[in-house]
């Protein structure tokens, strides 16, 4: 016998519906954040087990805010996401709350503060369900190396949801929240989106706050979010986006209403579809689902043509090079001496340090400490880091000449569908290859979104929209006009409706 | 590029991380895999190519050299495993 709330839930289908629609009802009182957000726990509570997207559920917290919200509703001083239930990657902090990024080493974390990202959105009046699982401080294409265990795809639970933001993927697509935030360094907004059947933003690099975000590497690090529509996604952007003082390479740069500029028109938009993106290892039916999707955008309007980044293949050497040097740099803080796991009986600090990140850190997390304090040590920084950062050059080079031709170029976001748990867990190498389209995105600094476009073998799969920098309004408006166009983003996978 | 079990105890020195000793050959195996697959970028041309260290021409922006931080040294040791008086506590260093 389901609980109460989860009957009501489904007689009015609040669930299948967008953001953007339940921010209709709350403001027409046809049901109070209380109500939904009863509904939404309810959902966790009977799924989650199966899925494992969430460490942590704030069941009383969730209840106390909502409350909270629907007060402000009635008083007529709501904003356009009070009392919307959110979920937020384990990435964040999270004040009074434990914000793990996936690992035993800060399995005892109790953030005391927020990230600016999580504190915009609680201003913003939305309701926090809880804490999403992820891959060990966002090192994987899986949600495999997650601590707490894997996380499962709703369109199949023998497959991955993608990562790192795979918790987060996995809840919204199994409509366990009806949106959640990600963070994407190599891909893992898009990747796990494009596995799900959902939307993904990453932004600009820059254009969102990184402060309170667990490090990864600070030069790809963006925070983005998940969510079922290019307006849902619109709607959190117009929060998240914008100057902080307190992220350093955080960009002073006005922030435009992207749900005002969603309905821009596309005629005359200049596509650009990159020859290297259709290379042997993509699965020509997702090769035929992008080019299906283009045929949808020269219907609207938009002009495609065939473009060169002749240097995007040295995109996932370089950024294997470049992510791990900045991980085993910023996850050095990570000593067990003011907070996070510490080793028992340490003999000295050398075995301090040593015990407490060894027992605190799993295999792929230390694979690419590991990797990053080679590649950086005496003797080899020449000819691994300088390299690579030289490639990196020509990487952003190629774009930036793109850009001049073309607005926006469309691939794929994935090679192939969702895969099966531990099909690539043997190889690390295998398993980087899975985002062979997204690295290069991070290492320009550009933004992405990914949307999906069909479906493969009954797996979803995504359609790939990088930007030139700062052009989230023309993504997200090119994207939102697909959607108007195809039901794709509405599809739910089985026993989840 | 292939790693011996000697490379890898080194770099796990130099990275501070424990590795246990029947862990070793599988951390040379994977880290060998992954330095072999990003050595393909040798055979690009980078001659007078300058090295990219950050996506977007920015300077280092500076601030106002003023407090904006209260002291908040008990809230932030609730995450210590070991502090005694306001003091993080670590094995003995100086004999």
């Amino acid at each position: 016998m389901p609980p109460r709330f989860l009957i009501r839930f489904h007689d009015f289908n609040m669930h299948t519906k967008t953001l953007t629609q339940l921010a209709r009802d709350l403001k027409a009182h046809k049901l109070s954040s209380e109500e939904l957000t009863r509904a939404y726990l309810a959902r966790i509570e009977h799924f989650n087990p199966e899925l494992n997207a969430f460490i942590t559920v704030l069941r009383q917290q969730a209840l106390t805010t909502a409350r909270a919200a629907d007060a402000c509703i009635r008083k007529g001083d709501a904003g356009p996401l009070t009392g919307l239930p959110i979920a937020h990657k384990d990435i964040f902090c999270t004040q009074g709350v434990k914000t793990s990024c996936g690992s035993k080493m800060l399995d005892n974390f109790i953030s005391p503060y927020d990230a600016t990202v999580v504190e915009r959105l609680n201003k913003a009046g939305t309701v926090m369900l809880g804490k999403t699982n992820m891959d060990e401080f966002a090192m994987g294409s899986s949600s495999e190396t997650s601590f707490y265990g894997p996380v499962k795809n709703p369109w199949d639970p023998t497959r991955v949801p993608g990562g790192s933001s795979g918790g987060s993927a996995a809840a919204v697509a199994a409509r366990l929240a009806p949106a959640a935030t990600g963070t994407d360094t190599g891909g893992s907004v898009r990747q796990p989106a494009a596995l799900t059947g959902l939307t993904g933003i990453k932004p600009t690099y820059g254009r969102v706050s990184r402060y309170g975000m667990i490090a990864f590497a600070s030069s790809l690090d963006q925070a983005g979010v998940i969510t079922c529509t290019a307006e849902d996604a619109a709607m959190l952007m117009n929060v998240i986006a914008g100057f902080d003082e307190r992220d350093s390479t955080s960009v002073d740069r006005p922030v435009p209403d992207y749900v005002a500029a969603l309905d821009q028109p596309l005629k005359g938009l200049r596509i650009g579809l990159p020859k290297e993106f259709f290379d042997p290892g993509l699965d020509t039916r997702v090769g035929d689902a992008v080019h299906a999707a283009l045929s949808i955008y020269k219907k609207l309007g938009a002009a495609v043509r065939d473009i060169s980044l002749p240097n995007f293949p040295l995109s996932v050497p370089t950024y294997y090079v470049v992510a791990p040097a900045e991980a085993s740099s910023n996850l050095s803080r990570f000593d067990g001496v003011r907070y996070g796991h510490r080793c028992e009986n340490p003999v000295d600090l050398m075995d301090l340090y040593t015990r407490s990140r060894g027992e605190g850190f799993g295999a792929e997390v230390k694979r690419r400490i590991m990797t990053g304090t080679y590649v950086l040590s005496a003797g080899y920084y020449d000819a691994y880091y300088l390299k690579a950062q030289k490639t990196r050059t020509l990487i952003r080079g190629d774009f930036l000449e793109a850009f001049k031709q073309v607005d926006l170029i469309m691939g794929p976001t994935a090679p192939t569908p969702a895969f099966k748990l531990g099909e690539k867990t043997d190889d690390p190498v295998t398993m980087y290859l899975n985002d062979i389209y997204a690295n290069g995105v991070n290492l320009a600094g550009l933004p992405g979104l990914s949307i999906p476009m069909g479906f493969v073998d009954g797996l979803p799969v995504g359609l790939q929209i990088i930007g030139n920098y700062f052009d989230e309004a023309r993504l997200l408006a090119t994207a939102h006009q697909y959607q108007r166009e195809t039901d794709w983003h509405t599809r739910i996978p089985q026993g989840y409706e | 590029m292939s790693l011996t079990p000697d490379d890898v105890r080194t770099i796990a020195r130099l990275a501070r991380l424990a590795v246990s000793e029947q862990d070793i050959p599988r951390y040379a195996n994977n880290l060998s895999r992954i330095l072999d697959f990003v050595a393909q970028l040798d055979k690009a041309d980078t001659t007078s190519v300058a090295p990219m260290a950050h996506p977007l021409d920015m300077s280092q922006r500076l601030r106002e050299d003023a407090v904006t931080e209260s002291g908040q040294r008990e809230l932030f040791q609730k995450n210590a495993p070991q502090v005694e008086a306001g003091l993080y506590l670590v094995p003995k260093v100086i004999e």
